[in-house]
């Protein structure tokens, strides 16, 4: 568990790799009752709305952004702030993989800034993001 | 940034959404609907699994309206009630920007407001991009804050 002091702008959080597949993009869509095609019909995806494969949606990964951030906070703090932005389109087949920096730090406030992104085979940013997170207050 | 060109996609008749509303719920969250979602995004914080909270993207799902099938269009969308027709027909969503003030439980019932907050166009590298900026509000049926976001949807 990640204490406020303790932290340096510039210090990595652990990553998570992501290989979402038909199914597990099934259930989130069922989830948030999502019909769009382009996360499940390949034929319509790519005939119609031309994509090269099946889309991974944007909020999924926003999703898997939220989860690099709480899971490396632990029972430490909160999620105060969050936000990302869709920047690359991603498909069926791709690995994922959620990373994360300290970009501030506040002791006054107790809170910490981090920039996140999700991230491609190749290590190119397909989803930034940035998380601001409420430290307890005890040190 | 913004080009004429991409800009006269905006009509008067489109201008005239911006600023228009809709009431959201009252929804009532139930501890299953929690746990499939934290199923199917792979959570791993077992209070998620359980479903004695709710993941921060849970609400996400809000924006869903549940209509009967043979509303669905042919993309399988639900035709939203707070858009104009649009010159630009394949939407994606763009992304989220959340203030959080409250966790969400089983049990509570939220209340909220949708507003049309912006309707832009720019020009992209593949072509004109219209930008759709939802103001989403949600609080519990008693007045408690839960979240204020941004939503960003992209027409191209």
């Amino acid at each position: 568990m990640p204490r406020l002091h303790e932290l340096t702008v510039g210090m990595q959080i652990p990553s998570r790799a992501h290989t979402p597949t038909n199914v597990s993009l099934f259930l989130y869509n069922a989830a948030i009752w999502n019909p769009h095609r382009i996360h499940y019909d390949e034929i319509y995806t790519t005939t119609v709305e031309g994509h090269p494969g099946i889309v991974i949606d944007g909020p999924l990964q926003g999703d898997w952004l939220t989860q690099v951030v709480l899971d490396w906070l632990g029972e430490d703090g909160r999620l105060v702030e969050f936000e990302y932005s869709n920047r690359r389109a991603s498909y069926l087949g791709q690995t994922l993989t959620a990373v994360g920096q300290v970009a501030a730090v506040d002791p006054g406030a107790g809170t910490a800034t981090l920039d996140i992104a999700l991230t491609d085979a190749d290590g190119q940013v397909l989803t930034p993001g940035r998380a601001v997170v409420q430290f307890e207050r005890r040190g | 940034m913004e080009h004429a060109s991409a800009q006269a996609l905006i009509t008067p008749e489109i201008r005239a959404w911006i600023g228009r509303q809709e009431p959201i719920g009252p929804l009532e969250v139930t501890r299953r609907e929690i746990v499939k979602y934290a199923l199917a995004t792979e959570q791993r914080n077992p209070g998620y699994l359980r479903g004695d909270e709710a993941p921060p993207m849970f609400l996400y799902g809000l924006m869903f309206p549940l209509v009967p099938l043979d509303r669905l269009g042919p993309d399988g969308l639900a035709r939203r009630s707070l858009l104009p027709e649009l010159p630009l027909k394949r939407v994606m969503a763009g992304g989220t920007r959340t203030r959080y003030h409250r966790p969400v439980r089983p049990g509570d019932v939220l209340v909220g407001t949708l507003t049309l907050a912006d309707l832009y166009a720019k020009d992209g590298a593949s072509g004109p991009l219209i930008f759709v900026v939802y103001d989403l509000h949600i609080e519990t049926a008693d007045g408690a804050p839960v979240i204020d976001e941004t939503q960003t949807r992209i027409a191209r």
